[in-house]
C-alpha cells in the first residue's frame, strides 16, 4: 500500500477524532454507570420515593460486595416531578450525556412509552420495572414487573366467585388504565361475568361523588379499580364515606402498589383483594431479610415495601448477575446474557427473564388488606407474561421494538 | 325518585364544593383586585394545618374549624405585610409574586413533610341513607358550612362597621383614607380574611381529598374561572357562577363521567364570558355589588 498524502490525511484526521471517543470509553477502572429515573414529586411520588430507595439499596450492596467485574457502580437518579417532558428530557441526558451503560426508568406506561424510543435509538439497556398492561416487544427494553395475565387473571375469577359476577370498572385515562380495563372486561367475560360499565378519570380528579351515585344506581356485585397516583386515593376514601364499603367492596389492579393502603384508614381499606407479584408481608427468608435491611437503612422513616418497590430493588440485581454471566457492560452481550434463561431468587421469589418477550417469570400472590396490611390468601408460582407472548417473539425476530397494545387489544387480535 | 334525591345531592355539594374553594379568592381578587395566584397553596395551608394539629392530638373540629382559618390567616397577614402591600396597583407584579410565593410554599412543605404525607384523617359524621342510596354525612355538613359561610361573609360586610370600611376602601381608597381611615390596616385585615376563609376551605376538604403539598394546582383553576365568571360582586357572583358551573359539571360527570364533566364546565364559562365579559354580576344582580 502506498500512502500518499491525501490518505495520509484521512487516516490521520480520522484517528484525532476517534481518539476523544476511544478516551472517554471505559478504562478497567471507571465505574460503570446505571441512571434511574422515577417521579419523587408530584402525583406519581407515592409509587416513585420507595422505587428509588430500594434501587440505592441493590447498589449499595453491589458496591460493598465489590462491585460488578471489579468496577464499582455510579448511580445517578434524576426526578421528572410526574412529568412526560421531564422524562424524554432526562432519558435524552442519560443516553447521550451520562452515556449510561443501563437505565431502570419510567412508572406509567404513558411515561415508558415516552421514552423507550431514545433508548432504542441510543441503544441503552432499558429496564422497566413496574407491573403493567403487557404488550411491550421491544429486543432492548426488559419489562420485569407483572402483566395483566399473570395478576387481573387470578383477581378476576377469585373475586367474582366470592362477591357475584356483575363488575363495575373505574379505571386511570391514559393508557394503562384504558387497556387494562379491557383486560379486566375481557376475563369478567370469560368467566362468564358482565362488565357493567367502565369509567375512566383524568389523573387530577379528586371528586368521585357523581361516580360513586352511578356505582349505587348500577348496583354491581364488585367495583374493580384500576386507578393511579395520589389525587385518586380520594377515591376510596369517598368511596368509604358514602358507607359504599360495607355493601359493595372493591378489589384493584393498582390499589397498594403506591402503599395506598397506609394514606387510608384501616375502617376505610379492609376488605380489598389485590394480586400482586410481591407484598411486604410474604412470609419466607429472603423477604424477611430484605425487608429488615431496608428498615434498618432508613429507620422509621421507612415506606412500606411493594411490588413496584422490590421490583426495583431485584431488577437492579438481574441486570448485575447478567453483566456477570456476560462480564461485560456491552449492551449486546448483556441482552444476550438476560435472555439466556437468567433469573434472580429475590425478595418475591425466583424471577426469571422469558425470551421470548423480555417480560419476567414470577410468583402472583393474591392477598386480602385487613387492618393496613395485606395478608395472603392464594400463590401462584412461576407464571407466565401469557399476555405479551400472544403477540410477541422476539426470538423468532429480535429485530422489533413495539408497543403491541398501543391501540387496544381488539386491534392486536385479543377478543375482549 | 331516591336516585333523582341522592342525584340533586350530590350536585348541590358538587356547587357548594365550588363555591367553598372560590370564596377566599373573591375576596381577595373580587375585592382587592390582587391576582393571588397563591390561592391554591393557602387551601394546602389548610389542610396541612389539619393534618399536624390532629397527629399531634387536637380535635379534629378544633383543627378544621378554627385553627386552619387561624394559622392561614395569620400566614395572609404576614404574606400582605411583606409582600403584597408594596405591589397594589401594579397587577403584573402581584400575578408574578404571588406565583413564587406558590412554588415557595410548594417547596417549603415539600423539604419538611415530604412530597406526600400520610393522612388517616376519615371524613367524619357517618352515612346519610336516602331511600336505596348513601351519601356521605360529611358531603352535607360541607354544604352546610359554604352556605353559612357565604352569609357570615355578607353579615360582616354589610352590617359591620369593618365592612362599611372594607367596601369603602376598596372602591375608592384616597377618599377612605381622606375621611381618617387606615388603607393600609384595611387592606392588611381584608387579605388576612380572604387568607382565613381559604384556611378554612382547605381543612375542610382535607379529609376528603388528603393532602399533598401539590394539592392546590387541582383547585387553583376552577377558583379563578369561578370568580371571573362571578362577576364584581363577590358573594352574589361566587354564588351564582359556583350554581351554575358546578351544576353542569356534577349532571354531565353523571350522564357521560368525569372528563367531559371538566370539559363542560370549562365550555360553560368560556360561553358565559364571550356574553358577558364582566360575569354574571356584571349583568344580572347589579345591586348587589
Amino acid at each position: 500500500m502506498t500512502i500518499n498524502r491525501r490518505r495520509f490525511l484521512t487516516t490521520a484526521s480520522a484517528a484525532t477524532l476517534a481518539a476523544p471517543l476511544i478516551s472517554t470509553r471505559a478504562w478497567a477502572n471507571d465505574p460503570i454507570t446505571f441512571v434511574s429515573i422515577l417521579d419523587q414529586s408530584g402525583g406519581l411520588d407515592i409509587y416513585g420515593q420507595p422505587m428509588v430507595e430500594t434501587t440505592k439499596m441493590a447498589i449499595d450492596e453491589i458496591n460493598a460486595a465489590g462491585g460488578l467485574l471489579g468496577r464499582q457502580i455510579d448511580l445517578k437518579v434524576y426526578d421528572p416531578q410526574s412529568t412526560i417532558q421531564f422524562y424524554t428530557q432526562f432519558a435524552t441526558q442519560a443516553a447521550a450525556g451520562d452515556r449510561a451503560d443501563v437505565v431502570h426508568a419510567g412508572i406509567t406506561s404513558a411515561s415508558r412509552e415516552a421514552i423507550r424510543p431514545t433508548f432504542s435509538r441510543f441503544q441503552t439497556l432499558y429496564f422497566y420495572n413496574v407491573l403493567y398492561e403487557g404488550g411491550v416487544c421491544d429486543i432492548n427494553n426488559f419489562c420485569t414487573g407483572s402483566t395483566p395475565a399473570q395478576t387481573v387473571e387470578k383477581l378476576v375469577p377469585y373475586t367474582m366467585n366470592k362477591w357475584g359476577s356483575k363488575v363495575y370498572i373505574v379505571a386511570a385515562d391514559y393508557n394503562y388504565g384504558q387497556i387494562t380495563a379491557q383486560w379486566v372486561q375481557k376475563f369478567v367475560r370469560d368467566n362468564g361475568g358482565e362488565p357493567v360499565e367502565t369509567e375512566f378519570f383524568p389523573l387530577d380528579v379528586t371528586n368521585f361523588g357523581p361516580t360513586i351515585k352511578k356505582i349505587q344506581a348500577a348496583r354491581p356485585d364488585m367495583v374493580m379499580s384500576a386507578l393511579v397516583g395520589g389525587a385518586h386515593v380520594s377515591f376510596y376514601r369517598q368511596y368509604a364515606a358514602a358507607g359504599m364499603n360495607q355493601s359493595i367492596p372493591i378489589a384493584s389492579t393498582t390499589f397498594g402498589v403506591g402503599n395506598e393502603h397506609k394514606l387510608i384508614s384501616a375502617e376505610e381499606g379492609d376488605g380489598m383483594i389485590c394480586a400482586y407479584s410481591y407484598f411486604e408481608e410474604i412470609d419466607s427468608p429472603a423477604n424477611a431479610a430484605f425487608v429488615e435491611r431496608f428498615k434498618a437503612r432508613l429507620g422509621a422513616d421507612a415506606p412500606a415495601l411493594n411490588e413496584l418497590a422490590a421490583r426495583s430493588y431485584e431488577g437492579a440485581y438481574i441486570w448485575a448477575e447478567a453483566v456477570k454471566t456476560a462480564d461485560s457492560v456491552d449492551r449486546a452481550a448483556v441482552i444476550e446474557a438476560l435472555r439466556s434463561g437468567l433469573g434472580f431468587d429475590g425478595p418475591s421469589g425466583r424471577v426469571e427473564i422469558e425470551p421470548k418477550t423480555n417480560h419476567a417469570l414470577q410468583n402472583v400472590y393474591l392477598a386480602e388488606l385487613k387492618d393496613q396490611s395485606f395478608n395472603i390468601i392464594e400463590t401462584y408460582e412461576n407464571q407466565q407474561p401469557a399476555d405479551t407472548l400472544l403477540v410477541c417473539d422476539l426470538v423468532e425476530n429480535p429485530n422489533q421494538s413495539e408497543f403491541k397494545f398501543e391501540n387496544g387489544l381488539a386491534a392486536a387480535g385479543i377478543d375482549i | 325518585m331516591d336516585l333523582v334525591l341522592s342525584l340533586i345531592l350530590q350536585i348541590v355539594y358538587v356547587i357548594a364544593n365550588l363555591a367553598l374553594i372560590s370564596l377566599g379568592l373573591a375576596i381577595i381578587f373580587g375585592m382587592m383586585r390582587v391576582i393571588n395566584l397563591a390561592h391554591g397553596e393557602f387551601l394546602m395551608l389548610g389542610g396541612y394545618t389539619v393534618v399536624v394539629a390532629t397527629n399531634n392530638g387536637v380535635n379534629l373540629w378544633v383543627a378544621m374549624l378554627i385553627l386552619a382559618p387561624l394559622v392561614v390567616g395569620v400566614i395572609g397577614v404576614i404574606v400582605e405585610r411583606l409582600l403584597i402591600r408594596w405591589l397594589y396597583g401594579r397587577m403584573v407584579d402581584t400575578l408574578l409574586a404571588t406565583w413564587g410565593l406558590s412554588l415557595l410554599f410548594i417547596g417549603l412543605i415539600t423539604s419538611i413533610f415530604g412530597a406526600s404525607t400520610s393522612t388517616t384523617i376519615s371524613p367524619p359524621l357517618g352515612v346519610v341513607t336516602i331511600g336505596e342510596y348513601t351519601s356521605s354525612g360529611y358531603e352535607l355538613f360541607l354544604i352546610g358550612v359554604t352556605v353559612a359561610l357565604l352569609i357570615g361573609v355578607y353579615l360582616v360586610l354589610k352590617f359591620t362597621t369593618l365592612g362599611l370600611v372594607a367596601r369603602g376602601t376598596m372602591q375608592n381608597a384616597d377618599m377612605a383614607a381622606a375621611l381618617g381611615v387606615s388603607t393600609s390596616r384595611i387592606y392588611m385585615i381584608t387579605f388576612g380574611l380572604g387568607a382565613a376563609v381559604s384556611g378554612l376551605a382547605g381543612g375542610l376538604l382535607a379529609p376528603i381529598t388528603g393532602v399533598l403539598p401539590t394539592i392546590g394546582s387541582i383547585y387553583i383553576a376552577k377558583a379563578f374561572i369561578t370568580v371571573i365568571s362571578g362577576g364584581s360582586a363577590i358573594l352574589a357572583g361566587t354564588a351564582s357562577a359556583s350554581v351554575l358551573l358546578g351544576g353542569i359539571n356534577g349532571v354531565v360527570s353523571f350522564l357521560t363521567g368525569p372528563t367531559l364533566g371538566e370539559v363542560a364546565l370549562l365550555l360553560a364559562a368560556i360561553v358565559l364570558l364571550r356574553l358577558m365579559p364582566t360575569g354574571i354580576t356584571g349583568r344580572f344582580f347589579k345591586k348587589s355589588q
